[in-house]
């Protein structure tokens, strides 16, 4: 398990100074998931310390999010001020973009299928 | 409170224990109502534990600064658990090769559907043009929404909230939007969330299972990268179209 964290993290770091070298506004951590992802392209799958370190790690991603999230509190009033226009974008558009999102994808997976369904 | 029990609230507010065991806690007791609701999607989780820490930290007085400052120990994970979604990506590698046109496209009508919807209703019920530019960018993650808000006239401590609530309510939201467009693929039901709800949305996909998050983990890298370069291009001409 530590050296499974020992590469996430030097994963990451990795990203971290590519973003900042390069002054990227895509922060350090998608950039180490894409190093990542190459690094398994090209060497084979990951092992299973780095598998089931993943997987631990990712079956809690919701609690990561918990500290950051808390963070509502501190802007209560700006939200309040305008509480009716915001809320009604935030409910309105997560709906159609989940929504059309889905239908455009099943629609063009569909058709793929199909045609290939149609080949001999 | 007894002097005692003052001076021990003392310390235990201002050490990072405190903040640190209340998250802990607090999912644990969010995910145990969430199972005994049946995972009901209205008990979701990440939005019971943020309730009750609000309301803990409102009832106790504390700080959020200083409540995150023993939280950050579980935020911190944040930046490995990024670099280990290449994993369940690496694993649905031949499925995603297989659907790179239809998810390339659905990517793009997706993400050009939540920055002008959520700009379009903020501005036809009268929100000011600071909120409008912090909502625009609202389903992607929260550093690139704060990032890109701020140069363009949004404020980043409004845009990170909204990215939050954004997040929350596509995970709540989604399990009924499935049902009620009957999308039984999950390699569909992952993608549009990731897209919508960025790592909240990414994070119920894997309670899902290991494909809808591989998928929802892809769609939110990839809008967070197309949001980041096109928004900028793409408030002028919005701008420019409500008179503003």
């Amino acid at each position: 398990m530590i050296s499974a964290i020992t590469l996430l993290l030097a994963f990451q770091l990795a990203g971290e100074v590519i973003a900042r070298g390069l002054g990227l506004q895509i922060p350090g951590p998608v950039i180490g998931m894409a190093l990542l992802f190459g690094t398994l392209l090209l060497r084979g799958g990951p092992g299973d310390e780095l598998r089931q370190t993943a997987g631990t790690l990712l079956q809690h991603l919701s609690l990561l999010f918990i500290p950051a999230g808390t963070g509502i509190v501190m802007y209560g009033e700006l939200i309040a001020a305008e509480w009716l226009p915001l809320t009604a974008a935030l409910l309105g558009s997560t709906f159609l973009a989940i929504s059309v999102t889905m239908l455009v994808l099943k629609a063009l997976s569909k058709r793929t299928k199909g045609e290939q369904g149609t080949q001999p | 409170m007894t002097p005692q029990l003052t001076e021990l609230w003392v310390y235990l507010s201002a050490s990072p224990l405190l903040g640190l065991t209340l998250t802990l806690v607090a999912y644990q007791a969010a995910f145990w109502l969430y199972r005994r609701s049946g995972f009901h999607p209205l008990a979701n989780p990440v939005m019971l534990a943020i309730a009750m820490l609000a309301i803990v930290l409102w009832l106790g007085n504390i700080d959020y600064r200083r409540y995150f400052d023993g939280a950050q120990f579980v935020h911190f994970l944040l930046g490995p658990a990024t670099v280990a979604l290449a994993i369940p990506l690496y694993a649905e590698w031949p499925r995603l090769k297989a659907m790179a046109g239809p998810l390339l496209i659905a990517l793009v009508v997706g993400s050009l559907t939540a920055v002008l919807s959520a700009y379009t209703i903020g501005a036809l019920l009268g929100a000011s043009r600071a909120s409008l530019i912090s909502l625009a960018p609202k389903s992607v993650t929260t550093p690139i929404a704060m990032a890109v808000a701020e140069p363009l006239g949004g404020l980043p401590a409004l845009a990170a909230a909204l990215v939050m609530l954004t997040g929350v309510i596509g995970a709540v939201s989604a399990p009924y939007l499935y049902r009620w467009l009957r999308i039984n693929d999950d390699a569909v039901r992952g993608f549009a969330i990731g897209l919508a709800a960025h790592g909240i949305g990414t994070a119920r996909a894997f309670q899902i299972s290991a494909q809808a998050g591989a998928f929802a983990a892809l769609a939110m890298g990839l809008n967070g990268i197309l949001t980041a370069l096109c928004l900028p291009w793409i408030l002028p001409w919005l701008e420019r179209l409500g008179g503003r």
